[in-house]
């Protein structure tokens, strides 16, 4: 019971991290159909910004700075970059966006070096909120679900209660008659990307310090976030919410299951010999094999439902 | 037509000054093959080593080096990928250096033992010696040891007879926690026996294997380790998984030892910072702070030499020792011959620069040596990594207590 409630909040945290992650890429693979690699790169870029910007600054105005570099990278990406490459269709915008993990990710390594940085929970978050079972919360966590909420009440308000949101909107669905009615869609397009790539810092930000500011964390969060976006459908903002909750609860909830596919199978009577190749797949404990639970999740959902929980056309 | 011919002569003469300036050079320096990950995900652990091998390869050769010639290290890129050090090793041979040095993951190391072998076997006109300096697997040194391969840093099981014989006579109950893949197995493997050997008193509460570097948060295995009660948590996670794992452990205030293998690694005083303060202790066969600790005024100045150029603490004294063996050995052998300089290496004794002895032992090229048990605290003297926080050593162990049985049936070559 106490490892429930406890892997249940934490599993939000997490779900909610991946949610700040997802929902920017979401929105910018459902517009331009193009999956942006970087996108994980991003996010590692928000996190050494705010490192830097805590160490000259503070941590409150990191939280806006990093950001808003990040959008800024974006849009930069966006203008110069991806317009450029479009033309020649989405294989060479994806070739793209893979170079730029290269870049971004060599450039790292060249202005910060190899080893993690000491980014580090400010001090006036750094206490437990609460104690559940003698195991503390700590502020930090509580704070970081603060701000992916707000991020979710904020990101609902604009596209759903905003002139600029119902535009973004129809040129998710249909680009060409928004473009015919007089919007600017390239701009829509910068816009999206740019408030994607603002989001993936925003997680960078809090992320960085919650689990440790390295060149590795691109590659650490670049893939999880791509099974949410698949898993939740494209262009659906609440399959992408729904997405990254499920995979927060079940990679932390499957570290505390000690049992196996063989323990299921016991009760009808099959026990298999762990000696063969099957046997030994079928022995190993969840909690082995946690991580790779949402991959296999992946899997399993683009083969039996290819456009995702909520999605509204096939991938 | 004329400036033509001349361009030719020109060029002809500049081969040849470039070629005798190359014989040159390969006169009067003994290169060493130098393979290991210099980029990609391990590059760091790579670049590292490198910058320790710089430096103490300058201390052997201001010292004169072997048969008055220099060290040369010519580094290879095997990215962690056993078929990538396969073809580095092939350049090495390729190019008939007598020595090839390799330090990161048993993988590649145990495919190199197998392929140095072959290669020796098919070419006995062009032999060379692997110098391995960090694949810890024991069986490397066990079942597949080989006579042409000298394992110059100690191994997993000795690694784990240390760490269990420093556990302080307090702690009864453990929680065993390694990352899912070669390396972290075999420590759970080693560290389950000699528990069961040194400390019967002690109770494993807990044994979990967790998947190598996918983990991003922790915090459910620490709810799981709260609920075992264990006192310490021995584990072999190093770099991501063991920062993730103490930030999380250190969030949800669980109250425990860190008792690991690797914490001492580059990077990881950094992530750990002063969460760590008095709580984590790693196996490490030096820090910055044992040559004041037993008061060597020249190891001192060694770490204050080495402190002016690197921002992380030096941990392999092996290495140091690696070379002063390998120097002996080449002078005693008059050449880098390899049957001639295995055989020199062989039962080796040298005293390392803290004046303690150390053995290449015979039976199974492994190297004996002393191991630190370091406490990760602010009162240490000299900090590591600028964090304000260092290495105290709180036990040693000698190169003698941690010899151990082997299971080696070497084949030596006749000649």
């Amino acid at each position: 019971m106490e490892v429930l409630l406890v892997s249940l909040l934490n599993g939000l945290v997490y779900g909610m991290l991946l949610f700040m992650l997802a929902s920017g890429l979401t929105l910018i693979f459902s517009m331009m159909g193009v999956l942006n690699f970087a996108h994980g790169s991003i996010y590692m870029l928000g996190a050494y910004f705010a490192y830097e910007s805590t160490r000259w600054i503070g941590f409150w105005s990191a939280l806006l700075i990093a950001p808003l570099l990040c959008g800024a990278i974006g849009a930069a990406i966006e203008i110069w970059g991806l317009r450029r490459v479009h033309h020649n269709g989405h294989i060479a915008e994806l070739l793209f966006t893979f170079g730029l993990v290269f870049i971004i990710g060599r450039s790292v390594q060249m202005a910060w070096g190899m080893l993690p940085m000491p980014y580090r929970v400010p001090a006036s978050l750094d206490f437990p909120l609460f104690t559940l079972y003698g195991l503390q919360f700590p502020a930090y966590r509580g704070f970081m679900l603060l701000i992916s909420a707000g991020m979710l009440g904020g990101i609902w308000l604009l596209l759903k209660r905003t002139r600029v949101g119902m535009i973004i909107q129809a040129a998710l669905t249909h680009p060409g008659m928004t473009a015919a009615l007089g919007h600017n869609v390239p701009l829509v397009f910068t816009i999206v990307f740019a408030g994607g790539c603002f989001l993936a810092g925003l997680a960078g930000v809090i992320g960085g310090n919650y689990q440790s500011t390295e060149p590795g964390i691109a590659d650490a969060m670049g893939p999880i976030v791509f099974v949410v976006v698949v898993f939740g459908g494209l262009g659906s903002l609440a399959g992408c919410f729904i997405a990254s909750i499920i995979m927060g609860m079940v990679v932390t909830f499957s570290v505390v299951i000690d049992a196996s596919i063989a323990d299921l199978l016991r009760p009808i009577g099959i026990v298999p010999r762990s000696d063969d190749l099957l046997g030994e797949i079928l022995t190993v404990p969840v909690a082995r094999i946690g991580a790779l639970l949402p991959l296999l999740m992946m899997v399993l959902i683009l083969f039996f439902r290819p456009r995702g929980l909520l999605g509204t056309r096939d991938t | 037509m004329v400036g033509w011919r001349l361009f030719t002569a020109i060029f002809v003469g500049l081969l040849g000054i470039a070629s005798v300036g190359a014989a040159r050079a390969a006169d009067d320096t003994i290169k060493i093959g130098y393979i290991d990950p210099f980029s990609g995900p391990f590059a760091a652990t790579g670049n590292n080593f490198l910058k320790v091998f710089n430096f103490i390869l300058e201390k052997a050769n201001a010292q004169g080096g072997p048969l008055g010639k220099k060290y040369e290290l010519v580094t290879f890129d095997d990215k962690l990928q056993p078929a990538e050090a396969l073809i580095a090793l092939k350049s090495v041979t390729d190019q008939n250096l007598p020595f090839v040095m390799h330090c990161v993951g048993s993988n590649v190391g145990s495919a190199m033992i197998d392929a140095v072998s072959k290669h020796n076997a098919r070419n006995p006109d062009n032999r060379l010696l692997y110098l391995n300096c960090g694949a810890l697997a024991t069986e490397l040194t066990n079942e597949q040891c080989d006579f042409w391969h000298f394992r110059f840093t100690v191994n997993v099981d000795q690694r784990a007879v240390a760490r269990i014989k420093t556990l302080p006579q307090s702690v009864k109950s453990v929680y065993l926690l390694n990352q899912d893949y070669l390396f972290g197995q075999s420590v759970q493997k080693a560290t389950q026996k000699y528990l069961a050997q040194y400390r019967p008193d002690v109770k494993v509460v807990g044994d979990e294997l967790v998947p190598f570097g996918k983990v991003q948060d922790f915090s459910p295995y620490i709810a799981k380790i709260k609920a075992s009660g264990a006192q310490s948590l021995v584990t072999s996670n190093y770099d991501r998984d063991l920062n993730l794992l103490m930030k999380a452990g250190n969030d949800a205030g669980l109250e425990i030892r860190y008792d690991s293998y690797l914490a001492h690694q580059p990077g990881g005083p950094t992530s750990t910072g002063p969460a760590g303060d008095n709580r984590l202790t790693s196996i490490m066969e030096f820090h910055d702070n044992v040559a004041a600790e037993e008061n060597n005024p020249a190891a001192e100045k060694f770490i204050s030499e080495w402190r002016a150029r690197a921002e992380f603490n030096f941990i392999p004294l092996d290495y140091v020792t690696m070379f002063q063996m390998l120097t002996a050995a080449i002078n005693k052998a008059g050449s880098t011959d390899a049957v001639k300089v295995a055989k020199a290496l062989e039962g080796m004794k040298v005293t390392d620069m803290m004046g303690d002895e150390n053995v290449m032992r015979a039976e199974d090229h492994q190297f004996l040596g002393p191991l630190h048990e370091a406490i990760f605290t602010h009162s240490a003297k000299l900090d590591a990594e600028k964090t304000g926080l260092g290495w105290k050593s709180e036990a040693k162990i000698s190169g003698a207590d941690l010899t151990l049985p082997t299971s080696c049936k070497m084949k030596r070559p006749a000649s």
